[in-house]
C-alpha cells in the first residue's frame, strides 16, 4: 500500500518536473510546478514528517507559487517562438549521461550511518511537530535566528527594488 | 518498506530536471522555477535521510531551505519586475547590461 502510493507521488512528482521544464505558457509551468510541490508533500508524509508536509504546502504552495503567478500574470508574457537555448540538444545530452552515472551510483550505496537520538517510535509519541520544536529551539537556534536575520533582509531587498523610482519618472516625463 | 535508494533515486532525477531546467530555458521566471525543482529535490534528500538515519536534523535543514527559497522568489521576483519595467523582456540572454 504505502509503496503504491510511493511509486504514485514519485512518478507524477517527476512527470510534473519534466512538464515544469518543458512546457511552452509560463503560467502552464507554474501550474505544474504546483502539481510537483503538491505530490512532493505527498513524499513527505509517507516520510513521517507532517509538519514539514504543513510547512510546503502553506509556505511553498500558499506564497511563493502564488507570488509567481502573481508576477506572471502581472507581467502578462507573450510566449517566444524560440523559448529553449540555442544549445539545449548539447547541454541536453552530458546530462542525461551524467545522470544516469549517477543514478547507478545511488542505486549501488549502502547509505549506512550513524544512527541519530529520534527514532521514529519517539516522533510518533509526541508528534512531529513536537520533535522539530524541541530540536530547533535548542540545538539550532542560532540557524532559526539566522534565518529571521536573512527573510528581514530579503523583505527589504524585494521593497526596496521593486520600488518606482521617482525622480526618474519625472525627467522622462520632461523629456 | 520503501528502501532509501528509491528517494534518492527520485530526487536525482528531480535533481537533473531542475538543473537542465536552468541550463535550457531562456525565460527568466522558468529559470526561477527550475531552481525550486533543484531546492525540491534537496528537500526530499535531506528528509529521506532524516527519517531513515532517524535524526531530526535533516528536517530542520528542510525548513531552512523552504525559508530561504521564500526569500530568494521575494528577491528574484523583485529583480525581474525591474528588469522588466525597462527592457520590456524577461530573456536570459538579452539581460547583459553588467556583462564585461
Amino acid at each position: 500500500m504505502i509503496g503504491m502510493f510511493f511509486a504514485y507521488f514519485a512518478v507524477v512528482s517527476i512527470a510534473a518536473g519534466v512538464l515544469t521544464v518543458s512546457l511552452r505558457h509560463p503560467v502552464h509551468c507554474a501550474l505544474s510546478l504546483l502539481v510537483l510541490l503538491m505530490h512532493v508533500s505527498g513524499l513527505f508524509i509517507l516520510l513521517n514528517a507532517e509538519f514539514l508536509w504543513a510547512v510546503q504546502v502553506i509556505v511553498y504552495v500558499g506564497a511563493i507559487l502564488v507570488l509567481y503567478l502573481f508576477v506572471l500574470m502581472l507581467m502578462n508574457l507573450k510566449t517566444d517562438e524560440r523559448y529553449f537555448h540555442p544549445w539545449a540538444l548539447y547541454i541536453l545530452g552530458p546530462a542525461v549521461v551524467g545522470g544516469g552515472y549517477v543514478l547507478s551510483l545511488l542505486l549501488r550505496s549502502p547509505f549506512d550511518g550513524a544512527k541519530g537520538d529520534t527514532p521514529a517510535a519517539a516522533v510518533l509519541q509526541d508528534g512531529n511537530t513536537y520533535a522539530v520544536g524541541i530540536k530547533m529551539f535548542s540545538d539550532h537556534l542560532l540557524q532559526f535566528e539566522i534565518v529571521g536575520i536573512f527573510l528581514l533582509g530579503a523583505i527589504i531587498g524585494a521593497i526596496v527594488l521593486a520600488k518606482t523610482p521617482k525622480p526618474l519618472d519625472r525627467e522622462r516625463e520632461r523629456l | 518498506m520503501i528502501p532509501l535508494s528509491a528517494y534518492t533515486t527520485v530526487s536525482a532525477i528531480l535533481f537533473m530536471t531542475g538543473l537542465v531546467g536552468v541550463l535550457v530555458r531562456r525565460n527568466f521566471i522558468i529559470v526561477l522555477m527550475s531552481v525550486e525543482i533543484m531546492m525540491n529535490a534537496a528537500n526530499i534528500n535531506l528528509v529521506a535521510f532524516s527519517h531513515y538515519l532517524e535524526s531530526m536534523a535533516g528536517q530542520l535543514v528542510a525548513l531552512f531551505i523552504i525559508a530561504i527559497a521564500a526569500g530568494e522568489a521575494a528577491v528574484g521576483l523583485a529583480i525581474i519586475i525591474v528588469v522588466f519595467r525597462s527592457k520590456i523582456s524577461t530573456n536570459v540572454d538579452e539581460m547583459n547590461l553588467l556583462k564585461w
